[in-house]
């Protein structure tokens, strides 16, 4: 794999590239799926290839190619600074980028059990098995369950001398169960909505979810739905669920601090940010309680946005994104670095994959463990909606209105857990939500959820990110605006 | 494969000097050759290829420079085998025989590492698919050089009207073939260009897209100067409070709101009973002026003329007047809803079955213009944004209007308005159409093109606003 690296940014060079960067990455991945007692998905898949980054005439240029002979090479070489020299056409300065030093290592992430070495009969069985107790319980008219494996094997070498060569080990798996009735469909899923829960760790990770022991029970909640009371259309307070919290700390604070965003790089589709440079250090994002991190590193956990390098051969590093509720970090990169007056990248640049360009990306943005005790927090509470796992979720192209709606929902009265309440929703305004907070739980009940979805970038890229997060309270908060008629 | 020489690989790089992808397109007969050897190395009862190869280059603008520019070709090998009734997929971008072996044994070893599944049908024999012809070799074609001269115009425009543009300009071409053991070969081509542009003020932005097969149909410089237009005219957007207003949604609003029902008509959403049209099918669930059909030989529609497992696409109307008729059907689905199959099945295996992908309306004949000039009150709606499902069954979507939303007073556009939330039944709204455009090939960003018209709504609920 290096030995094509080196042939490129050599070729590159040759052809009048200032700067290269070469990825060769090999990847390996299998799904599973089942539905309703069979077999949905099973594919096993691998795919080889390089991506070629290069600045020729002051412009950048990316290609990349699968054909990896010393002909596929040299001539993806040859286009990326071709590419680059037509870029030239459309520039108003030169790219320069912040400095970095050149590293060579070697790293991969930590893991108990190779899931590519566990029996496909075995993880197939716990699939059936968990599909079985879900439609065990009458009223569940569809019962789905998913596994996923990835294994990211790739180096990069640069112009600069880093030779980088990094294995990543991804699991991830979950269950849902839907029941329809009347006019009504309604589900339950866990550990997580759209995928379950996904991290930087072996098939130890499937295990300890015990899909099977958590099958029967969200069966019974997708039924008794049906007979829930329906969320009302008031302002009240809200406490969210850690894995909702968590899809709120990816939209409402990930996303705004992407460099690129602000710099409005993305203005044509993921859209900017309500972030602009002048807010730094001076907004007031939320809560004195509220501390949010972008934390790269393996000591953070094992999130989907762990790694040793980004893929611009920057080290990993925590950068302080909102500290005592004050705005006080971007996500950025070599390039846009300058623009917030740092000296150097917090190193943010990911890819999906060989084929694509690296861009500014969320690694694990999470939000620090507060000091309540889960318990204590239900009863310190007088009324509320506790709302819990994602339905949906939608927001402005500056991330600033949102509205997210949960799969379930329960009253809480007199610090006390009641009814169950269905499809809850709450919406507002980033900045005035997050200065709502009063109440984040301690680090017991905080886990580092792992997004495996989320798109940004033209052409369009999917990437894992991580996202620590407790059960936290929210006051006067919009709530059932979904629903109002 | 033939071997490189010192040769071969500086012709490749003067090429690719020149602009010209780095290694063109495999050609059909190259990826049959290529399915063929699998066909041969496999073992399985039934062995089914799929080859895909793709050439894809995509010119990003943003601050009125070039800041990203890419190209790429992959090519993807499929390989399903039916093992005893069971059946697996493995695949790989490697073309050596040890790697066309390996992804053959894979997908063996898979199907066998499962419960029997007696549903499980034969493959296919040898079809009879209609020819389509979907390639353009200017497209196919195209160089760096030729986007950029274009980017650099619509910069210009921009900068010249003291604004900022931001886009795409892409183009690419591929090839895939589909075969198996029972003698079935299906080859489609195709060519794909796009061009996209947002043109921003300090508080209004006007948007703009276009895609074709063929690249001499998009003229960025028309649609950057409808973008530019639309950011000026919506200047200093003032606020609107939520309510139910009747809505004028462009062609590019409709569909991403439509797109949201496209899984809704496959039989296996009826059968595993996540479909919104669940006990509605036959019964008058839009308006009089909704007619739907899935049409992929449609002029203005792109796609191969056959499905996932080589059965050929069939035209099915899906909504007539109102009601919808059909559903669209793999062949294992058609089998246990007692149908035929239709055409849209998936690749096996998979849960999902089927879907319709190439959506296109009846229309109407009413310009935007006659909608604006009727309305007494009201929105008009460039492009909507981040559009989700709120209620499975009675089809609420949520989502935010983006780039150019207007007032509408009078019979005239009154100006900007600030951006807002909506909440709408696609069903309510769909059974509210006042007036429709002709239907056109709209791009959108939500969902996969369609052909859909403008129309004009009564009773639209937004339920919020934003700042901006």
């Amino acid at each position: 794999m290096q030995d094509w690296a080196v042939r490129a940014i050599d070729t590159a060079k040759r052809r009048g590239a200032s700067y290269t960067d070469a990825r060769v990455m090999d990847i390996r991945q299998r799904d599973i799926s089942t539905k309703n007692g069979e077999v949905g998905t099973l594919v096993e898949s691998e795919t080889l290839g390089i991506g070629i980054r290069v600045i020729a005439s002051g412009a950048w240029g990316f290609a990349s190619t699968d054909r990896l002979t010393q002909e596929g090479v040299d001539a993806c070489a040859a286009e990326a600074v071709a590419i680059a020299k037509a870029s030239a056409l459309a520039k108003q300065s030169d790219v320069a980028l912040a400095p970095e030093k050149p590293y060579v290592d070697t790293w991969q992430n930590p893991f108990v059990k190779d899931p590519f070495r566990i029996p496909v009969e075995r993880q197939i069985e716990v699939l059936l098995n968990a599909d079985k107790e879900m439609r065990r319980v009458k009223g569940v008219t569809l019962a789905e369950g998913s596994m996923t494996f990835r294994k990211i094997d790739q180096v990069f070498v640069s112009t600069i001398g880093s030779v980088i060569h990094q294995i990543k080990m991804q699991s991830g798996a979950g269950i849902v169960a839907t029941s329809f009735a009347g006019s009504e469909i309604q589900k339950r899923s866990y550990p997580n909505s759209f995928g379950g829960q996904h991290a930087l760790e072996g098939y130890e990770l499937i295990e300890a979810l015990d899909l099977v022991g958590n099958a029967a029970r969200i069966g019974e909640e997708a039924v008794m739905l049906h007979s829930a009371m329906q969320c009302l259309e008031k302002t009240g307070t809200i406490i969210l669920g850690g894995s909702q919290l968590g899809l709120q700390i990816h939209e409402s604070i990930g996303h705004p601090i992407e460099l690129d965003r602000v710099l409005g790089q993305e203005a044509n589709f993921a859209g900017m940010s309500f972030l602009t440079v002048d807010k730094l250090r001076k907004l007031k994002y939320g809560s004195e309680i509220v501390n949010v991190v972008a934390d790269a590193r393996l000591t953070h956990g094992p999130g989907l946005g762990t790694f040793a390098y980004d893929d611009e051969g920057v080290p990993a590093q925590c950068t302080p994104i909102i500290t005592n509720g004050l705005f006080t970090g971007y996500l950025s990169n070599r390039e846009t670095a300058s623009a917030i007056g740092e000296d150097r990248s917090n190193g943010t640049m990911r890819t999906e994959s060989w084929n694509r360009l690296p861009i500014i990306r969320m690694t694990n943005v999470s939000i620090n463990p507060g000091t309540w005790n889960y318990e204590d927090l239900i009863s310190d509470t007088d009324d509320a909606i506790l709302m819990d796992t994602n339905r949906s979720w939608s927001i402005d192209d500056r991330r600033y209105h949102f509205q997210f709606s949960t799969e379930i929902g329960w009253e809480i009265k007199g610090g006390k857990k009641g009814r169950m309440i269905k499809n809850p929703s709450y919406s507002g305004i980033t900045t005035e939500f997050w200065n709502s907070c009063d109440a984040i739980c301690s680090r017991e009940h905080w886990t580092l959820w792992g997004t495996p979805n989320c798109g940004k970038g033209q052409p369009m890229q999917t990437m894992g990110t991580g996202h620590g997060a407790a059960p936290a309270r929210f006051r006067n908060i919009k709530i059932g605006v979904a629903f109002a008629k | 494969m033939k071997r490189a020489t010192k040769k071969s690989i500086s012709r490749r790089i003067r090429q690719a000097e020149a602009g010209a992808p780095a290694l063109p397109l495999l050609t059909a007969s190259e990826l049959k050759s290529i399915a063929e050897r699998i066909l041969k190395l496999s073992n399985a009862d039934e062995t089914e290829v799929e080859i895909d190869v793709t050439t894809d280059a995509l010119t990003r603008f943003a601050n009125n420079i070039i800041h990203q520019n890419v190209a790429e070709q992959v090519l993807h090998i499929s390989v399903r085998a039916v093992m005893d009734s069971r059946t697996a997929r493995a695949t790989t971008n490697k073309t050596d025989e040890e790697s066309l072996r390996r992804v053959a044994a894979a997908a063996e070893r898979l199907a066998l590492h499962q419960p029997k599944n007696p549903g499980l049908l034969p493959m296919l024999g040898a079809q009879k698919i209609p020819k389509m012809d979907r390639f353009f070799a200017d497209t196919a074609e195209a160089v760096p050089q030729e986007r950029a001269r274009a980017v650099t115009r619509v910069c210009k425009l921009a900068e010249k009207n003291k604004q900022t543009a931001a886009g795409i300009f892409s183009s690419g071409a591929m090839q895939t073939v589909l075969a198996n053991s029972k003698g079935l070969f299906a080859h489609h081509e195709q060519t794909r260009s796009e061009f996209s542009v947002t043109i921003l003020e300090p508080n209004s932005s006007g948007w703009a897209k276009a895609n074709s097969p063929n690249i001499r149909d998009l003229d960025p410089d028309r649609l950057a100067e409808r973008a530019s237009g639309k950011a000026a005219d919506s200047r200093q957007p003032r606020e609107l409070p939520p309510g139910h207003y009747t809505t004028i949604l462009e062609p590019s609003a409709v569909l991403d709101m439509v797109g949201f029902l496209f899984y809704d008509f496959a039989g296996t959403a009826v059968l595993d009973k996540r479909s919104c049209f669940n006990d509605r099918m036959g019964k008058k669930v839009f308006g009089e002026n909704i007619t739907l059909w899935d049409d992929v030989y449609h002029p203005f529609q792109l796609g191969a003329p056959y499905d996932g497992e080589g059965v050929p696409r069939q035209k099915v109307l899906l909504v007539d007047r109102g009601v919808p008729k059909n559903l669209v059907y793999s062949r294992a689905t058609a089998k246990k809803m007692k149908a035929k199959p239709t055409g849209h099945g998936f690749g096996l295996p998979n849960e999902y079955g089927e879907a319709p992908t190439n959506l296109v309306f009846a229309g109407g004949d009413k310009s935007l213009d006659e909608m604006i000039r009727s309305t007494q009150r009201g929105i008009l709606v460039t492009r909507l944004w981040y559009i989700r499902e709120v209620d499975p069954y009675e089809k609420i979507l949520t989502g935010m209007t983006r780039d150019a939303t207007f007032l509408v007073e009078k019979g005239k556009v009154a100006g900007g308005i600030r951006n807002l939330r909506f909440n709408q039944s696609i069903l309510k709204m769909l059974s509210n159409v006042e007036m429709l455009g002709p239907a056109v090939r709209a791009a959108g960003e939500e969902s996969f093109e369609m052909v859909v018209p403008a129309m004009k709504i009564k009773d639209f609920h937004f339920s919020e606003m934003t700042k901006f």
